[in-house]
């Protein structure tokens, strides 16, 4: 299997069939939850229509994690099998982990200007969510700080399995500290603290933006093989 | 292992001794420190109740900075002339000899900037009570700090616009280091315990101290090939 993709053909042939189906799942997906997520589900008794802030930016949160977790693994598999597609894959993913983590951030703060009354504190989950977004930064930035592309691939894949220690720091920062920021309701062992009419357009929504992950991996992962063609062809045309 | 000891004395020793005889590098991060914190009391207002409020942060802001200014030379002038690849050919584990550099250069950046904060606290009209525990803190503190920038200081080796990118990725890290390191002096201050502070900037020297020279060592280890 991981041989298998080592291939970067193999991979490409692979993607370019699951493309369409990510991108229909996407479609589906993002737009029956937020159907659901804006019309379906009831208001929150306590926090009305802010409610449904959540729909937007908890699977964001999930994302800018899931994101890290498959970067910093893809970046130990490139570094230790010297494996180029999941080098390719760790590049791509970068980019579209920020943006989820971005998204958090944003979404995060728009809701808590209502409920908390305030943009932004400085609590433990927020700032470790910072961090997670410096780090995604880092990451491109020493990726594209070498003249020798191989160079910064490898450097930044060391960068992504150090920041690793980041990720338990963000999962259980709302329970090791006491902080604004809710505890976990949905993940949890007793089942989900949450009522099936919201737990609904969520989980859609989750399975939206897992679905548009892949749907933008697959384009990058394509654009970045194509363009290591361009560039080998480059050089050989300009060795002559 | 009697052999290995001495090329970590011996790596260490010569550090101290480069250090000494271009003596302008520890001498700057000291002097920056002390003008990163001067520049303070100039720009927020020279009232003793802000100064005494904020300088805790302060100390450990410049710290910072100054900590992450000597970072770049820490493998550069290495990678430079050579002496890196030697260090990659002895025998000896290179995680270990990552570690001496570390010690070293914590010994001759991260040391002077503890002996000098006392005088600083004093600028910034920090209460008695603070002193001890900012001192412990800065000695669990800096050695992390010194840890955790040697990997950054070896991801950067050879690479462009190198001072600024090595901000961007150890910055980040740092900050749980900053954040613990504050909140003990200024619990010391609001007359709390700051005992679990202390200990969690002493789990993460540990933690540090046993995990960053592999993923220094990793780095060198590419930037050499």
């Amino acid at each position: 299997m991981f041989n298998y993709f080592a291939n970067p053909t193999r991979f490409l042939r692979l993607t370019s069939k699951l493309q369409p189906f990510a991108m229909i799942v996407t479609l589906i997906t993002m737009g029956a939850g937020l159907y659901y997520a804006l019309f379906q589900s009831p208001p929150d008794y306590q926090q009305s229509e802010t409610v449904r802030m959540m729909y937007v930016h908890v699977p964001a949160a999930w994302m800018a994690m899931f994101c890290y977790v498959t970067l910093a693994a893809s970046s130990a598999v490139a570094l230790i099998w010297r494996h180029m597609v999941a080098d390719i894959v760790a590049k791509s993913t970068a980019p579209i982990g920020a943006c989820f983590t971005f998204l958090a951030l944003a979404t995060g703060s728009l809701w808590g200007k209502p409920m908390w009354g305030t943009w932004w504190v400085w609590d433990a989950r927020l700032t470790s969510v910072l961090i997670l977004f410096f780090l995604y930064l880092g990451y491109m930035v020493l990726y594209n700080a070498f003249d020798e592309p191989t160079r910064g691939a490898r450097a930044a894949a060391i960068l992504a399995i150090v920041g690793v220690i980041n990720v338990p720091i963000i999962k259980f920062s709302v329970e090791w500290w006491n902080t604004l920021h809710q505890p976990a309701s949905v993940v949890k062992l007793d089942g989900p603290a949450i009522h099936p009419s919201m737990l609904t357009p969520l989980l859609l929504m989750a399975v939206g933006y897992t679905a548009f992950y892949f749907w933008v991996l697959f384009i990058r992962t394509r654009a970045e093989l194509n363009a290591n063609k361009v560039r080998a062809l480059r050089i050989r045309q300009a060795e002559g | 292992m009697s052999a290995f000891w001495q090329v970590f004395a011996s790596l260490i020793q010569r550090e101290i001794r480069l250090a000494i005889r271009h003596g302008a590098d520890s001498m700057m991060v000291v002097m920056f420190f002390v003008l990163v914190v001067v520049l303070f009391p100039l720009g927020v207002g020279p009232e003793p109740g802000i100064l005494t409020r904020i300088s805790a942060g302060v100390i450990w802001v410049a710290a910072l900075l100054s900590a992450m200014l000597s970072m770049d030379r820490l493998f550069q002038t290495d990678f430079e002339d050579g002496s890196l690849d030697l260090l990659i050919l002895t025998p000896q584990p290179l995680e270990l000899l990552v570690l001496a550099k570390t010690i070293a250069h914590w010994l001759t950046t991260g040391l002077p900037l503890i002996i000098i904060s006392p005088l600083l606290a004093l600028l910034l009209n920090m209460e008695a009570s603070g002193y001890g525990v900012m001192l412990a803190a800065l000695a669990l503190g800096t050695p992390t700090l010194s840890l955790i920038g040697a990997i950054g200081a070896a991801l950067i080796l050879g690479a462009r616009r190198s001072g600024v990118l090595l901000s961007l990725l150890i910055l980040p890290l740092f900050i749980p280091t900053l954040i613990f390191g504050v909140s003990a002096v200024d619990a010391a201050l609001t007359d709390l315990p700051s005992k679990p502070q202390l200990l969690v900037l002493g789990g993460l020297l540990l933690a540090s101290f046993a995990l960053c020279p592999w993923a220094s060592a990793a780095a060198l280890r590419q930037a050499a090939e």
